[in-house]
């Protein structure tokens, strides 16, 4: 692959360099801001380790560990506004995390007792979508949606007039043909959109060298935009790079990409099992560089948070922790009924008879137990 | 002062146009009534589409309503999804119906179920229309009836006119209707004339209809075959034969009762459609029937329909697609049990 060495700011030893485009946005944030890019790492990798038991346990029907990606993840989404949409792709836990989804809603999902836990627009969140880069597309439509509000001066109630998107991907579904048709309509309506790539080196079992042989970021240049690539585990990296897209997207610049270089500890889901294709030198190379330790190291050493800090962020994550699991095994399935009626909008006579045949059918074994 | 009837008149009056004109009637009028309506597809512009249903419609409302879009069917589609999540309504054309399976995708995981999986929080009230069909003497791809595809996937709605009346109202109530809806547009009949009313809607474009009242059989089907069914009507009725033609207009929802009925009715039912019998859709109308009139008929229900090959080529789809011979060698058989 060629080397196009990613943009860091923040070393795995902890030292921080200056950078003449990028340092600005750290200098801006307060010691409140840092402090809080290390507690939604941490929040994270608890709730991932937690959940990732669970599944063990036979509590959850899947679980996508997101373990070395929180870097890459807190930082993007820090840089963003609120009111900015994102459309995730399924393991973008941190970030959903960040955005104020709780533990129940987050869980929802892979506990299968529903499809999806939130409401997208509450959040500005859309659902995890589970077909590779589909999403990309949904959040290049959504993207026209906002330039043609802007024209018509018809922003809606509650969105507002800078609105960019966030499009997630991984280096996986950097080869599906919607990712390519989604980018091609960005480029050509210069849209809002700020891809995100999470380049974690592993597509299941297949390396990214399989994907691409050149750097995902220089995809960006094809569609005639900019892409650029980041330490994904460098949180401050991260945040700086994302900030200055997202600023230049804003200002009306079109659709800008990052390849976020990172590393996922962690299985594929699961149900992986990646000591059958990678080596434990591998992984040990990347634990190495953390996000979390680096970050943390250099934060001591900046005294911007101390011991105090570490210890109440740890047991936020523990409550965290014991809400999830509470969550998990408290949280009902949804009835058969509500699927019925939400798989059109409007009425629609083959749904409405077989949930009444539904109904009398069941109610005849009802009967039956009374008779018993 | 002109001669000529302004714009406004003329939609005042029953108006004979054919049923390209009919759709771009709808369009424009849903253009017009609701500025979240918006036209996506490939060459639907300036050259107002390869069938030229959306002529004059971009310089009348603008190109960012009326979007040329790049040349690729998920990206149609998957935009689509997108912007009606941002509240808009997109209608999108899909140029001929053997290239809307690039789209396949989007419309049967992300479309179909996005109303369900977000638990109603999300409605894509996407139209997706869809020229269908064959014996337009075109090569490969250009003549499918992919129609039991889509009917097979919850969460879509499924509708095909057969008159340019029905073309100008099922369109207008498959854009404002909350649930994505393809359009089977039936080709072959874009140049079929007659008259609409803009001032008098069609029935509800998600049920069937009996367009002709007969007593001995009857024959159900949609789009492009409704023309022929009734032509084999009128051909029965010199031999003595009193036959009732359905027309099915929408596939999903089916509007079983309605064939059911008709079917009890007469005690004999044959299906066609110009798709391939074998897993077709002819076979969950004749199921419900079957099920629903049991006891009233005195045929088994019979189906006419395209043969289990790809499309053949157009010079011999005349020997591929159903006409009025089939259909009454059907009725013909229908009598035999």
């Amino acid at each position: 692959m060629n080397a196009v060495q990613p943009i860091q700011l923040l070393a795995p030893e902890g030292t921080l360099s200056e950078n003449e485009t990028y340092s600005p946005y750290i200098a801006a944030l307060s010691d409140e801001d840092l402090r809080s890019l290390y507690r939604n790492m941490a929040l994270e990798r608890r709730l991932d380790a937690e959940a990732t038991s669970l599944q063990r346990q036979g509590q959850l029907a899947l679980w996508v560990p997101a373990l070395g990606q929180e870097g890459a993840q807190v930082g993007t989404i820090a840089a963003l506004k609120p009111s900015d949409m994102v459309f995730p792709t399924y393991r973008e836990h941190a970030m959903a995390l960040y955005r104020g989804i709780t533990p129940e809603e987050l869980i929802t999902q892979f506990r299968a007792v529903a499809h999806a836990g939130w409401t997208p627009e509450k959040y500005n969140f859309h659902l995890y979508t589970v077909v590779l880069g589909a999403q990309t597309l949904h959040a290049a439509g959504w993207a026209m949606g906002i330039a043609q509000d802007l024209r018509t001066g018809s922003v809606p109630r509650g969105r507002q007039e800078d609105e960019i998107v966030l499009a997630c991907l991984g280096d996986g579904a950097s080869s599906q043909g919607d990712v390519h048709e989604s980018m091609v309509f960005a480029g050509s309506y210069g849209l809002p959109v700020l891809y995100f790539i999470q380049n974690n080196h592993w597509a299941i079992s297949v390396p990214t060298s399989t994907q691409s042989k050149a750097p995902l970021a220089a995809r960006a240049g094809g569609y005639g935009f900019e892409g650029v690539r980041v330490d994904g585990n460098d949180v401050l990296g991260s945040y700086a790079v994302a900030a200055h897209m997202a600023e230049q997207i804003r200002s009306g610049q079109g659709p800008k990409l990052i390849e976020s270089v990172t590393y996922r500890i962690g299985a594929h889901t699961t149900a992986d099992d990646p000591t059958k294709y990678r080596s434990a030198d591998e992984v040990e190379r990347w634990k190495a560089q953390d996000p979390l330790d680096r970050y943390r190291t250099w934060l001591t050493a900046q005294e911007t948070a101390d011991e105090g800090f570490y210890q109440q962020v740890e047991e936020e994550a523990e409550d965290l922790a014991a809400e999830l699991r509470r969550a998990t095994l408290s949280i009902e399935a949804q009835p058969l009924e509500e699927v019925f009626d939400t798989v059109y909008a409007e009425p629609h006579r083959q749904i409405e008879a077989e949930k009444a045949w539904l109904k009398d059918y069941e109610a005849g074994f009802a009967e039956d137990g009374d008779k018993a | 002062m002109s001669a000529e009837l302004s714009t406004e008149q003329q939609a005042q009056q029953p108006e004979e146009m054919v049923l390209a004109k009919a759709i771009n009637a709808a369009l424009h009028d849903e253009l017009t009534a609701d500025e979240k309506t918006l036209l996506i597809g490939e060459d639907i512009g300036a050259l107002g589409g390869v069938f030229r249903v959306t002529d004059g419609l971009q310089s009348r409302f603008g190109t960012d309503r009326v979007i040329d879009s790049p040349l690729a069917e998920s990206g149609i589609v998957g935009t689509s999804i997108g912007m009606a999540m941002r509240g808009y309504r997109p209608v999108a054309e899909i140029q001929f119906d053997g290239f809307v399976f690039p789209a396949f995708n989007q419309i049967t995981t992300q479309l179909a179920k996005m109303h369900n999986r977000s638990d109603g929080a999300i409605t894509v009230p996407v139209t997706i229309r869809l020229p269908y069909g064959g014996s337009i003497g075109s090569i490969e791809h250009h003549s499918e009836s992919p129609e039991a595809l889509f009917a097979h996937t919850a969460g879509l709605r499924i509708v095909a006119p057969s008159n340019p009346h029905d073309a100008y109202w099922m369109t207008r109530q498959a854009i404002v209707c909350d649930d994505p809806v393809i359009i089977l547009e039936p080709k072959r009949r874009y140049w079929l004339k007659g008259p609409v009313d803009r001032q008098n809607p069609a029935p509800d474009a998600f049920t069937a209809q009996v367009v002709r009242e007969g007593a001995d059989a009857t024959i159900a089907c949609y789009g492009p075959l409704v023309p022929v069914a009734l032509a084999a009507a009128e051909a029965a009725a010199q031999d003595g034969r009193s036959i009732e033609v359905v027309d099915i207009r929408s596939i999903s929802p089916l509007d079983d009762e309605t064939i059911a009925r008709s079917a009890a009715k007469t005690s004999r039912l044959v299906v066609a459609h110009e798709a391939p019998t074998f897993g077709g859709f002819g076979a969950e109308i004749a199921a419900r029937a079957a099920e629903k009139a049991h006891g009233r008929l005195r045929s088994p229900v019979l189906r006419v329909g395209g043969f289990h090959m790809p499309y053949p080529p157009s010079k011999q789809e005349h020997r591929y697609l159903p006409d009025i011979d089939r259909m009454l060698e059907a009725v013909d058989r229908s009598f035999s049990y």
